[in-house]
């Protein structure tokens, strides 16, 4: 994908790409890793999407239509681990490798053969999850969220594949976190201090954070689930003195600080993008640094708000309730700084500003719903409803998932060299958010009315609204392929993009040409 | 700061990342399968040969890794930045295995302080106790789970004190072994270094008598509940970190006697020795709060 520029010249003896096949399976360049993420994520989503077609499918009318409610639950439980694992995450890891070295003016990142390493452990461990689901008994059916006694008393033979398949997708976690926090850390270029690292680098500096600290206790959670399953331990069942509530703690432990390590870096890529079509300076850039560092801190002390239906006392209840609607205050500072970066600004409505445009208000729905979910009273009757998957759906495809578009058009002609192709551009754009609307906005009223999640089968009174969300589901699955289709043409060839083709962008990876050279800084810029 | 590095160090592509990625993918694949024939008492064993197959990878990988990095340093291609780099994320490193033997701690204070207190109807969990549990009475060590598994308790007199002694002593030898190296002492250095290996060995060897011991006499084994997982999750995760800490000071102790580190540059030996004062920390809470309290 990057070949050298000629304006850019080094002496050194690895100057051009390597070809052929080796140089995917032995980089150490974070260009290439970076890539070799993007495309996997996206691979992932379009299977994982797949998945949700199948529930889209089957929940398309009353009754048991196309699958056995067993597989039903494989679709849901692996879904939601392509998703949040396959997808999202490597997404962020795909563009942290890519932006984060040429934002901060390093040659590439702290520790380029880690880097590669973790990046091969993923096909592997979800290639053995995928294959779990051919397995005699099936694969993994209790939901992302595996709950004990349904991962441990009740689960099929296969779950042992599970564990040490989010086993190793935790240790390339962990590395790649590791190697993005160590970047920042010690690579950045003269002048470079902290506040003057673009909110990207910020975000991802402290999502790096999140991921070192929480990735070990999901490896914590998996592991006694394996052996209560198979070794006769007892941690998750009454009977030897444990608790299956005990699991929802470490797993949410883990789980909540993991929300906002699906989402602290799409606040990066918009505050990134926001200013750069709006042609003003990001409005409030210290308060954006405290505020995520806020969400961040906050995330630790949250976790059982996921919970409240376990029979907590009510003194737990209260605390994680204020604790949860606290965050609100930290998002609501993002929300507003982004809105007053627009405020008399020059806008231009390119596609990323689209995506961006769009992420803040749909974000903001999901926000506003998660504020709801977080009042303990009211969260009995949402709780384990589909308000439940709108809430967090908007946060995550509107949110997250959208955010990853924005920064791949936005970034596009600097990765390729090439001008992506508007029109079709604006196509995805438009019927992504027609359809994504019609997808989930009727999801809530469905919740509220006490339609349950993760069920195949459903009472008669939600067929139309069934029937509405899943035709908004099928097209936004099929908008997603007009994405790849842009994303081909523009690797393929398009218009030659500039340095800097977009007017109103600042940041040191605008200062190199398009496409960047395949080892971007050899020394190091001086930043002002 | 300019001056300073003026060229970055990007080292060349490798082979070892990959083939470390198929390793961890066998050993996955096979200890799942492993897992699994266990409980079903299958016998063909074609799982385990998998694990094995990527544990040999992974070692071929190691030796490989380790050995092309050496000849780089000893070359003196690392810049100062890179020694940095390799600091920090060790210490991220150490700092994500202090979270995970967290979640054992933190299952343990749970089932300490709220799981079997609730099981013998503490709060409002009266009903709990007379329904589900009647003849449950909350105690810790908990020798008599609710579903009525007796087993004994390991006090901390003899060998857990024993263990602890070593243990915080082998952190002291190993400071020497460092200050040592860091004096240019190269006899210190060796002489210390032997001392903490021998001492982490006897650890580990106690640490086996103390299990043949629990399963033996006081027959708490894996299936004893709460007491006896936490114990054995928590001391064995403890145990395993120790016998990768005693074999990298082993390997070490090969590369110091063939004369490599310098007492300005020495990573592998510095990471190897805060890896040692690491396991050595998580052992003094270990002691208080799984033997003691």
């Amino acid at each position: 994908m990057s070949t050298v520029a000629g304006e850019m010249d080094h002496n050194d003896h690895h100057h051009h790409a390597p070809s052929g096949i080796t140089r995917w399976f032995f980089t150490t360049n974070h260009k290439d890793i970076g890539s070799m993420y993007l495309w996997f994520s996206f691979i992932m989503f379009l299977v994982g999407g797949s998945m949700a077609m199948v529930i889209r499918a089957e929940l398309f009318q009353p009754g048991l239509q196309l699958v056995e409610p067993h597989f039903f639950n494989q679709m849901t439980t692996v879904h939601g681990l392509i998703m949040v694992f396959g997808a999202v995450m490597p997404a962020f890891t795909g563009l942290a490798n890519w932006m984060v070295p040429m934002m901060i003016g390093a040659p590439d990142m702290a520790l380029p053969r880690m880097n590669n390493w973790s990046f091969w452990i993923l096909p592997f461990a979800f290639a053995i999850l995928l294959a779990s689901l051919f397995m005699e008994g099936g694969g993994p059916a209790f939901g992302w969220t595996f709950y004990a006694p349904l991962s441990t008393t009740y689960s099929s033979d296969s779950t042992a594949l599970f564990v040490f398949s989010v086993h190793i997708m935790g240790i390339s976690s962990i590395m790649g976190a590791i190697n993005v926090i160590v970047t920042i850390m010690n690579m950045r270029a003269p002048g470079m201090t902290y506040m003057k690292m673009p909110l990207f680098v910020w975000t991802w500096f402290i999502t790096a954070f999140l991921l070192i600290a929480v990735m070990p206790v999901l490896a914590g959670a998996v592991t006694m689930v394996l052996t209560d399953k198979y070794f006769g331990t007892s941690f998750f069942d009454a009977a030897g003195g444990g608790d299956p509530v005990l699991f929802q703690h470490i797993f949410w432990f883990f789980g909540h600080p993991e929300v906002y390590i699906m989402i602290l870096p799409s606040f990066g890529i918009i505050s990134a993008i926001i200013p750069a079509f709006s042609r003003k300076r990001l409005f409030g850039y210290s308060s954006m640094v405290y505020a995520t560092a806020a969400i961040a801190g906050l995330s630790f002390i949250v976790w059982a708000h996921h919970m409240f239906t376990t029979g907590m006392p009510v003194a737990a209840e209260i605390f994680f309730m204020y604790a949860t609607m606290l965050i609100s205050v930290p998002t609501g500072v993002k929300v507003f700084n982004w809105v007053a970066t627009m405020w008399r600004g020059s806008i231009s409505f390119e596609t990323p500003m689209l995506f961006a445009l769009a992420f803040v208000i749909l974000f903001t729905i999901g926000g506003f719903s998660g504020l709801m979910l977080a009042i303990t009273p009211v969260d009995f009757q949402y709780h384990d409803t589909y308000f439940v998957v709108a809430h967090f759906h908007y946060v995550l495809v509107t949110g997250a998932i959208f955010s990853i578009m924005a920064a791949a058009y936005y970034w596009l002609p600097k990765w390729t060299g090439h001008m992506y192709n508007e029109t079709l551009a604006k196509w995805h754009f438009w019927t992504s958010l027609i359809s994504v609307n019609v997808l989930f906005f009727p999801m809530h009223f469905a919740g509220l009315a006490g339609m349950p999640r993760r069920i195949p089968d459903y009472s008669l009174q939600f067929a139309d609204i069934n029937q509405i969300v899943s035709i908004g589901g099928f097209a936004f699955g099929l908008s997603q392929l007009i994405f790849l289709a842009v994303v081909i043409k523009c690797v393929r060839g398009g218009e030659k993009a500039s340095a800097k083709p977009w007017e109103g962008a600042e940041g040191l990876e605008w200062t190199v040409p398009s496409p960047a050279p395949y080892h971007t800084f050899e020394t190091p810029p001086e930043v002002k | 700061m300019a001056q300073q590095h003026e060229k970055y160090y990007v080292p060349a592509s490798s082979p070892w990342p990959i083939i470390g990625a198929i390793a961890l993918g066998l050993i996955a694949f096979g200890a799942g399968h492993t897992v699994i024939d266990m409980k079903n008492e299958a016998t063909d064993g074609w799982g385990v040969n998998v694990l094995l197959g990527g544990i040999a990878v992974l070692l071929v990988m190691l030796f490989g890794w380790f050995r092309d990095q050496i000849n780089e340093s000893m070359a003196g291609m690392y810049s100062n930045q890179l020694g940095h780099s390799y600091r920090q994320g060790m210490s991220w490193f150490i700092f994500s295995e202090i979270m995970f033997f967290a979640a054992f701690f933190g299952a343990l204070f749970y089932a300490r302080v709220i799981a079997v207190e609730w099981l013998g109807g503490a709060g409002n969990n009266a009903m709990t106790n007379e329904v589900l549990w009647p003849a449950f009475e909350a105690h810790w060590p908990l020798t008599q789970t609710p579903g009525g598994t007796e087993s004994g308790a390991m006090g901390w007199m003899g060998l857990p004190l024993y263990n602890t002694i070593i243990l915080i002593v082998s952190s002291v030898t190993c400071h020497f072994a460092h200050v040592g190296l860091e004096k240019n002492n190269r006899k210190q250095l060796t002489i210390w270094l032997a001392i903490t290996i021998i001492l982490g060995c006897i650890f580990l060897y106690l640490q086996v008598a103390e299990y043949i011991h629990a399963y033996e006499e006081l027959g708490l084994t894996l299936d004893s509940g709460i007491y006896g997982n936490t114990f054995y999750l928590l001391t064995g995760f403890h145990g395993m970190h120790v016998t990768l800490g005693t074999l990298m000071l082993i390997i070490m102790f090969l590369r110091v006697i063939k004369g490599h580190f310098t007492p300005e540059k020495h990573f592998a030996f510095q990471a190897t020795s805060w890896y040692w004062h690491f396991v050595d920390v998580v052992w003094v809470c270990l002691f208080i709060f799984v033997y003691i309290l």
